[in-house]
């Protein structure tokens, strides 16, 4: 059905009111079921044992006393998974890093696992499976990792994206190059130029749920998984193909998601689970420890990157290039590509040219963070910025309005800009009253800006108009923050009906069409795009009903308000029909009244933000404290202010603890130290103030309410604008991420000579 | 007519064009032309490309229709969070 | 290992079980009592997930033994709504959008909980010290702090 996406509606009744969230009553009295909180009967206990090291060659696995173990009722390894990858590299990677085949690759890959009847038989049994190992040299540092004489995790990899191809192995696996112009002479026409190298440590999504599922395999070859995800449909797919399943025959259940931000958009232990139950003949419940969390699941690349900007004393850019250097883990991605893309997307340039190398390195497989790539390239990038607009004189905000990408400008990546909001957060930062209050002594003020793409992608909802005319809402992406209550305003709103009277739930595998991975902020999104879509649909229908009911032409019937109502005249008696009344009717005209809705949502329209943020540098223990902090971004349209405002929040706290303390630390061993939250510590509520928000709301011209996504922009800007922040309270420019006190301490040390 | 402008990474599956032209009216009928033209380029076609037209990305939608003077690109099929 | 009988009060009802000596009480309310409300996030302390009262006081249900809980009084988030009638910190929660996946609200309702009944007018630094033992990832604790001062004001009587 020919679907309609301009942006079209001014004017809302439901969007863009605050109501109470459907799934909130389960949530706060524990009904809702998350990943750990689901059983079924004769259910078993899986286990995972992990490589103790960081790069071993698995010489031989042998899990015979481990079998013997009572009450042990399946052990699996690689060969209980064998290869059905068919020469696609991503999904062979995805495999490896569930089980690890000829070699471990970091510390916590899995090696083995074990289901039993309970905990004590299982951990117990993991203890008895010999793993003969013959360990072999690591390297876990991004540019160790580039050094000729690194080791070499992978024969096969020879970079790519270089001219000649190389003909000796390494880790860099490719390389990616964006820009336009002739940088050489743009750096020639400047008056003034900064050049620095920086760098970011490894960091974890922190979800506070870890990865569960309960998995169950049947002999008949159906299976069912219930699973915390942000995609139950493409893990149907992943592990269909992992297991050799028919998509069919696997019916994936999402259960709530204790956040993923990223971090559950592919599988990590669900084929191991439904191995183990195909083995064992037995539903499998496996969830994950936090150390398995942090050792075996998710960060994001620790990255190396050098930035060069030159600029007229007028302060207008004449060049810009960055270098970037992303980890991937043991498999290469498109982390450094991202990062590349993204480094100078706010800014208008003549001359400009990204390089990014993907290097593998002995640690775990990344996986996306919000906004993946962009916020490292974005610290490199805005520190530079600030320091050059210091060295012009110039202020740091008009130094980025004079520079900032508007409609019409060719972005760093390629493409031509259509209508953006960089300079709309500009402005809106600079008449901020935050940009001109007071500080104390030892504070300081920093700013920053973010970039994101955003998606769309398949996606697929149904719409039920139930017979006393409420309306069943089912929707194939997962609600990650609140999406429900956005979902049932959007269809409220689309038939003009109370957002009350809508129920949304999110649809099983088996009961809806297929739909991407929640990511890349495209929930609220596509599925509102669908849910219009579907809508409309449904109101077509209930045009032919009440054409039925008062027997008249459906040509003279429109829907205005929630209702059907007769055009015209000579119809002048009839007293317009509701969607209860036209639902209480069906069964006589028809039957029940759906509307359906299958679309790719394309168009998503590019985010960006603005955050202002002040800080206190204590001179004595490098500690620093966030002051205050305001996020400015643009959304397109706020279907739901209130989880819009969250979004804007949680993004921006998790920059904080990137910026000032989250890393992940290894020792010489390349094993991980701290892989717990004593150790890996996020903000807690006494290290925040309030975060204070500014919706922007700069239609998308490619949704019909002008929605863009708003989950990933407000993670992009918060550590530069933090490291800012930094420089302008303690006078020392920090090119190394986190800012924590031994580092900021050395720097005030070293600024002293 | 519509300009193609090619990521790096394709670049050495098509002869080394980094910007080509083609006659297509959909993303559709582009991508069939350009594996046409060039072999070596299915395979990323098929799974890896996002198409970009006049500064929106498209990862799925090939229906799109192309207007003569679009200005095109192919990117790498982006991941998020 | 044998295991241990137990007789404890959970949420006002008495209630028995057997554990065994190294199980916690987390594991027991999850796996044997079907309390599955109270949450784990990192079984060793730090996320203030499972947070439960015991005796008045909040503590980290991961951290105590299920065996401790004998001749106890023991709180989780499945009592904290006085049958259909939420309590004012879990109406707050819904209406301030203070939460966001939700995995966290349990242990923070029952954290807040127990600050309320200590102190019924914390300041904001307050409530983020009393709170610092709990983790949210999601919501960058703003309408966390916002909610809980809303509910603080409401259980003194003042207006909104
Ligand atoms: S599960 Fe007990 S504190 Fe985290
Ligand atoms: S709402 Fe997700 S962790 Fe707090």
């Amino acid at each position: 059905m020919s679907f309609d996406a301009t942006h079209q509606k001014e004017q809302f009744k439901s969007v863009g009111t605050r109501p109470l969230r459907p799934d909130g009553v389960d949530k706060v009295t524990g009904r809702a079921r998350y990943g750990a909180d689901f059983n079924m009967p004769g259910q078993l206990v899986a286990r995972v044992l992990r490589s103790p090291h960081a790069h071993a060659r698995i010489v031989k696995i042998d899990t015979t006393r481990a079998e013997a173990v009572k009450g042990v009722k399946a052990v699996v390894t690689a060969d209980d998974l064998p290869d059905l990858t068919n020469g696609d590299a991503a999904l062979f990677a995805i495999l490896d890093n569930c089980m690890a085949r000829t070699k471990a690759l970091y510390d916590g890959h899995a090696v083995a696992a074990v289901a039993a009847i309970d905990e004590k038989a299982a951990k117990q049994a993991l203890k008895l499976i010999d793993v003969e190992y013959e360990v072999l040299p690591h390297v876990v540092d991004v540019d160790a990792a580039m050094a000729p004489d690194a080791p070499v995790l992978n024969d096969a990899i020879f970079t790519e994206g270089v001219t000649p191809k190389p003909d000796t192995a390494s880790n860099v696996a490719n390389r990616s190059e964006f820009g336009h112009g002739d940088v050489e002479a743009g750096f020639e026409a400047a008056d003034f130029i900064v050049e620095r190298s920086y760098k970011t440590g490894q960091t974890h999504q922190g979800y506070i749920e870890p990865h569960a599922c309960v998995a169950s395999c049947n002999p008949d070859g159906t299976a069912e998984l219930w699973v915390c995800t942000q995609g139950h449909f493409v893990y149907r797919q992943n592990c269909a193909d992992l297991l050799g399943l028919e998509v069919s025959k696997l019916r994936v259940t999402s259960s709530e998601i204790g956040g993923g931000f990223g971090g559950k958009t592919h599988v990590w232990a669900e084929p191991v689970a439904l191995a183990l139950s195909r083995k064992a003949g037995r539903p499998v419940k496996l969830v994950m420890s936090r150390e398995e969390v942090f050792r075996a699941s998710g960060p994001t690349s620790a990255t190396s990157i050098d930035v060069k900007i030159g600029a007229r004393k007028d302060g207008r850019i004449t060049a810009a290039t960055a270098t970037l250097r992303y980890t991937s883990g043991p498999y290469p991605d498109m982390w450094a590509e991202l990062g590349a893309m993204t480094s100078f997307a706010c800014y208008d340039l003549e001359n400009v040219k990204t390089v990014g190398f993907e290097v593998v390195v002995n640690r775990p497989k990344v996986a996306a963070y919000r906004a993946p790539s962009a916020p490292m390239a974005a610290f490199a990038v805005e520190s530079a910025v600030d320091e050059l607009a210091h060295k012009i004189g110039m202020d740091a905000v008009a130094f980025r309005i004079k520079n900032a990408a508007k409609e019409g400008t060719k972005s760093s990546y390629g493409p031509v800009y259509g209508p953006i909001g960089i300079g709309p957060t500009l402005e809106a930062a600079k008449a901020h009253p935050h940009m001109s209050a007071p500080l104390r002594e030892n504070q300081g003020r920093g700013m920053a800006c973010g970039f994101w793409f955003n998606f769309g992608g398949q996606t697929c909802t149904d719409l039920n108009i139930n017979a006393d005319g409420t309306v069943t809402l089912a929707v194939g992406t997962v609600d990650v923050g609140g999406s429900r209550a956005s979902l049932s305003l959007i269809a409220a709103e689309e038939l003009g009906i109370e957002y009350q009277d809508v129920k949304a739930v999110v649809a099983d595998t088996a009961t809806l069409g297929y739909n991407d991975m929640t990511d890349g902020s495209r929930g609220t999104f596509s599925s509102s795009m669908a849910t219009i879509s579907a809508a409309r649909n449904a109101v077509e229908i209930m045009r032919q009903r009440a054409a039925l009911m008062w027997d008249i032409p459906v040509e003279d019937i429109y829907w205005e308000d929630g209702h059907a109502k007769a055009a015209g005249s000579k119809y002048g008696n009839l007293a317009p029909l509701s969607v209860k009344d036209i639902a209480a009717e069906s069964g006589n005209t028809g039957g029940p009244i759906a509307g359906h809705s299958e679309l790719v949502a394309d168009g998503a329209g590019v985010s960006f933000a603005t955050h202002i943020c002040d800080v206190e540098v204590d001179p004595e223990t490098g500690s620093t404290r966030i002051v205050r902090y305001t996020v400015i971004q643009d959304a397109g349209k706020a279907v739901h202010p209130s989880y819009v405002e969250g979004q804007y929040q949680g993004g921006a706290a998790q920059g904080i603890g990137w910026a000032l303390n989250e890393e992940y630390i290894y020792g010489d061993d390349g094993r991980l130290q701290n892989p717990g939250f004593l150790d890996y510590r996020i903000p807690v509520c006494s290290d925040l103030p309030m975060i204070d928000t500014q919706i922007l709301e700069i239609p998308n011209p490619n949704h019909p309410y002008g929605v863009r996504g708003v989950g990933e922009t407000s993670i992009v800007p918060p550590l530069a604008a933090i490291a800012n922040a930094v420089s302008n309270a303690a006078g020392v420019r920090m090119s190394h991420i986190p800012m924590s006190p031994p580092r900021i301490l050395a720097a005030l040390k070293d600024a002293k000579g | 007519m519509v300009q193609v402008t090619l990521w790096g990474g394709l670049v050495p599956l098509a002869d080394n064009q980094k910007t080509i032209s083609v006659e297509a009216g959909t993303i559709r009928e582009l991508l069939r032309k350009l594996e046409d033209r060039y072999p070596a380029l299915s395979g990323p076609i098929k799974n890896q490309v996002a198409v970009v037209v006049d500064g929106v990305i498209y990862r799925n939608d090939w229906s799109q229709p192309l207007a003569e003077d679009a200005e095109v690109f192919l990117m790498r099929r982006l991941a998020g969070g | 290992m044998t295991a241990i009988a137990v007789s404890t009060t959970i949420n006002g009802d008495d209630v028995e079980y057997l554990c065994q000596p190294d199980e916690t009480l987390l594991d027991v309310l999850r796996n044997r009592l079907g309390l599955m409300g109270t949450k784990e996030g990192c079984g060793t302390g730090d996320c203030g997930a499972c947070s439960t009262i015991m005796d008045g006081r909040v503590v980290c249900s991961c951290l105590v033994l299920g065996a401790e809980a004998q001749g106890r009084s023991i709180e989780t988030i499945e009592g904290m709504a006085q049958g259909a009638e939420l309590h004012p910190l879990q109406r707050k929660f819904i209406e301030h959008a203070a939460l966001q996946c939700g995995i966290c609200t349990p242990g923070f309702l029952i954290a807040a909980k127990a600050l309320l009944e200590e102190k019924p007018d914390p300041t904001e630094e307050e409530i983020r010290f009393w709170l610092a033992g709990n983790l949210c990832r999601c919501t960058g604790y703003d309408k966390i702090v916002r909610a809980v001062q809303d509910a603080a004001r409401e259980m003194r009587g003042e207006a909104a």
